[in-house]
């Protein structure tokens, strides 16, 4: 089955970016089909690769570059949600003058038409946030 | 139509679970997550609510996340079933919607 995901919640904040996660990857060794990650308002502060959490503790940013990088998923930050945090991919960083971008690897900056599209195309939408 | 109701919410800091019980149709399944599972456990002034839920809902917790809260699956609700993340991904696939009460 083919399953969209919606991630509004940043890291170690609650639980959610974990559970979304851990669901994505029990959903995977199940043999379906993530269509999207959408990473939407405080959520967008999962792409960015600057974090640098305690050694013992999970890096959840580097968790989901890694899962996108094993199973080519689509990890995409809502742009407006992004720059109003503080989170740019090069492209942005120069086009509002900025001495340096974050986003992380795997992840790409969108619009919300890519959520749209998520909800339209995916069999299931899952939420997880705050 | 069926539908698949998650709550991630303590009932003693939020009002989710009432709001999903109150708008969940007969039938419908409920999973407790997160801090939600604290809604799935024995002893608690909102258990009885929970026993008579069980009734209308098939009403699941998920494991790892008891189990992450020092709490045993022991302490569950008779009634109430236990699933992991895979049984979770079953549940979203096995019914035609997901409602997340946030």
């Amino acid at each position: 089955m083919k399953l969209g995901i919606l991630v509004n919640e940043g890291p170690y904040q609650h639980q959610a970016s974990d559970t979304a996660y851990q669901f994505t990857k029990a959903a995977l060794a199940k043999g379906h089909e993530i269509f999207r990650v959408f990473f939407y308002n405080d959520g967008v502060n999962n792409g960015t690769r600057l974090s640098v959490p305690p050694q013992d503790d999970r890096n959840i940013t580097q968790q989901w570059s890694q899962l996108a990088e094993e199973h080519k998923l689509d990890l995409v930050v809502c742009i407006a949600a992004a720059q109003r945090r503080g989170i740019l991919d090069e492209n942005e960083a120069k086009r509002h003058g900025k001495d340096s971008s974050n986003l992380a690897p795997g992840f790409r900056i969108s619009g919300l038409g890519q959520l749209i599209e998520a909800g339209i195309q995916a069999d299931r939408l899952v939420v997880f946030g705050d | 139509m069926t539908m698949l109701h998650t709550v991630n919410k303590s009932p003693f800091e939020r009002r989710t679970l009432d709001s999903c019980l109150g708008h969940a149709s007969k039938g419908s399944a409920i999973l407790l997550l997160e801090d939600g599972i604290y809604g799935a456990l024995k002893g608690t002034v909102v258990a009885d609510k929970i026993k008579d839920a069980t009734a209308d809902h098939p009403i699941y917790v998920l494991g790892p996340d008891v189990r992450a809260r020092g709490m045993s699956e022991d302490q569950v609700i008779e009634g109430v079933s236990v699933v992991d993340y895979e049984g979770f991904v079953d549940l979203v696939t096995s019914h035609d919607n997901v409602q997340s009460w946030l």
